[in-house]
């Protein structure tokens, strides 16, 4: 029997947490669900599990990434789970890495798929996407985090049923929680939402260079990235850097411009419905990523582009 | 304060990953190497607090011989000593990693007392494990904040950001403390060439851990199959403008 941990927000199971789900229903047996904070009650009635555990605790409003942790663990003992599954997120990959610690058990992130057995045969994620593996796992218990987007998800459904419980939390495990929310630093158009996102790489230059960059980016409501050459050159902020350790998208059409194509770069960008590169040479690695191409100089290229939007909106 | 920071050695893959013959790892010959993205910020942010407070500073590494190469740079660019735990280039575990962490900071403190701050990468470009910090905390019982775009150290407590949704959330971590990082923490200098001079000189200490047994065992390393993509050349130079606001008309972005 499989314990999946599902996240919700707005009374709403993620994506991520119904895609978990999908990979612990292909592991046989009985499948439960943990849901934890407020709204939980309410995402439980979409979930196609036997049962759906709901942790209610008013300490429970913000995170506790300890506290969640404590109640994965006491669940799956409580329910006798032989493998514990979550998403591929942040506050779910912290928690599970606690829970393993926990339980004394290895941690398996960001899988991609599993084949039943002893020992558990898994392809997990590394390098960010580019590369993958194959491993068997040696544990009393499996514990999995899923990799966002590599498995179809589970439809909604009721679930067989639905158990609120209140854990014990002990005060040690409330150490590490939310205090407080406050804004992010200051910055353009959010990279996460653009249709239309124009990334420069090395080959713009300079942080002046960047000009035709936003130029073309204002007229298309995009937003500018970069790549992490430029912002580990100081041209750009590291909140525009798309990439493996920066933000990864998923626009409508993304414009790489003077962008090379290193395998962390494109781990940043596949999700692309489509991709435009604009670089000088023919061979660069983007090339074989990328959907359209312009074999040129951005510097010339980009305001040829602009120029050629405001000819036909006159 | 007493601050050390955990460091990966990983090479730099470029445009393509080509594996061994024997699909166990990345083939690296031509390939350089660095620190791992995440915790070069975590280097700098040490030599930052240690610039403000004083004190020592430590780096420390799980990795090959030639992973004196990433120690010696985070010297250069203000970290005083370094502690480097050998290994013969097999890939350890998160749980194996951790222990033999574990283990070394125990040993360092038994001298010179604990660690005020323990900085980590919250995951390491290779191997995505995104567990070690945490491991390690658990078995100091320390706290741990995780994923971090900020930390500042203010009368005993680490106040840490972390980015979540629209807004960043925020912690307070009574000291002593671990806390794993993400690039952004900052922007990592350049080493100068003074800087690298001194570190050479700077203190090292090896010890050559056992590996234990892999609980999380790699059979093999794949590529992923690409789409064997050819892209669509719309032109070249500024003529190709009009081909490209043609295509952006037609995708619906144009106006």
């Amino acid at each position: 029997m499989s314990l999946v941990l599902v996240e919700h927000a707005d009374g709403v199971a993620t994506d991520v947490s119904l895609q978990a789900l999908a990979l612990a229903i292909g592991l046989g047996g009985e499948t439960h669900a943990l849901l934890i904070g407020p709204g939980g009650a309410e995402a439980a009635q979409g979930i196609p599990a036997a049962v759906a555990h709901v942790a209610e605790h008013e300490a429970l409003g913000e995170f506790a990434p300890d506290a969640w942790a404590a109640i994965i663990c006491s669940l799956a003992d409580r329910i006798g789970a032989a493998a514990i599954v979550a998403p591929g997120s942040g506050h779910a990959t912290d928690s599970m890495a606690r829970a393993a610690v926990r339980l004394g058990e290895p941690l398996a992130a960001n899988c991609t798929a599993v084949t039943p057995g002893d020992p558990l045969l898994l392809t997990r994620v590394r390098w960010g996407g580019s590369l993958l593996e194959e491993a068997r796992l040696h544990a009393g218990r499996a514990l999995l985090t899923v990799a966002p987007h590599a498995v179809a998800p589970v439809a909604p459904g009721r679930p067989g049923s639905i158990e609120p419980f209140t854990p014990d939390l002990a005060a040690a495990d409330l150490v590490v929680r939310v205090r407080e929310r406050v804004a992010p630093p200051a910055g353009g158009l959010a990279l996460a939402d653009a249709k239309v996102v124009v990334t420069g790489g090395r080959g713009v230059g300079s942080a002046e260079g960047f000009a035709v960059v936003e130029e073309l980016a204002g007229l298309l409501g995009g937003a500018v990235g970069c790549s992490r050459a430029v912002t580990m050159s100081g041209w750009r902020p590291h909140t525009d850097q798309v990439g493996q350790t920066g933000n990864k998208i998923a626009p409508d059409i993304y414009i790489a411009c003077g962008v090379s194509g290193a395998t962390q770069h494109i781990a940043g960008c596949k999700g692309a419905k489509r991709i435009l590169a604009v670089n000088t040479d023919p061979e660069a690695p983007i090339m074989s990523i990328a959907d359209y191409a312009v074999v040129g100089d951005l510097h010339e290229v980009l305001p040829a582009i602009s120029a050629e939007l405001r000819k036909r909106r006159t | 304060m007493k601050v050390l920071v955990c460091v990966k050695r990983v090479p730099m893959t470029g445009g393509r990953i080509v594996l061994t013959g024997d699909e166990q790892a990345i083939e690296t010959k031509h390939l350089g190497f660095a620190i791992s993205p995440h915790e070069e910020c975590g280097v700098e942010a040490a030599v930052r607090l240690w610039e403000h407070h004083g004190g020592d500073t430590v780096v420390l590494t799980l990795g090959p011989a030639d992973a004196e190469e990433q120690l010696r740079d985070a010297m250069a660019i203000g970290i005083a000593r370094g502690i480097h735990l050998v290994t013969t280039g097999e890939e350890w575990d998160p749980e194996a990693t951790a222990a033999a962490i574990v283990e070394a900071i125990t040993a360092d403190e038994a001298v010179s007392g604990p660690f005020d701050l323990i900085f980590f990468g919250n995951e390491s470009a290779d191997s995505g494990g995104f567990q070690v910090g945490l491991r390690v905390a658990h078995a100091l019982r320390r706290p741990c904040a995780t994923g971090l775009k900020s930390v500042t150290v203010d009368h005993g407590l680490a106040r840490c950001e972390q980015e979540t949704g629209g807004g960043r959330d925020v912690y307070e971590l009574p000291l002593p403390a671990v806390v794993t990082v993400l690039e952004g923490l900052n922007l990592p200098r350049y080493p100068s060439v003074p800087g690298r001079m001194r570190a050479v000189r700077k203190p090292l200490e090896t010890t050559t851990p056992e590996r234990p047994a892999s609980r999380l065992e790699r059979a093999r390393l794949v590529v992923p199959a690409g789409d064997a993509r050819q892209a669509e050349v719309l032109g070249r130079g500024p003529d190709a403008a009009t081909a490209v606001v043609d295509l952006l008309e037609q995708i619906g972005v144009a106006s």
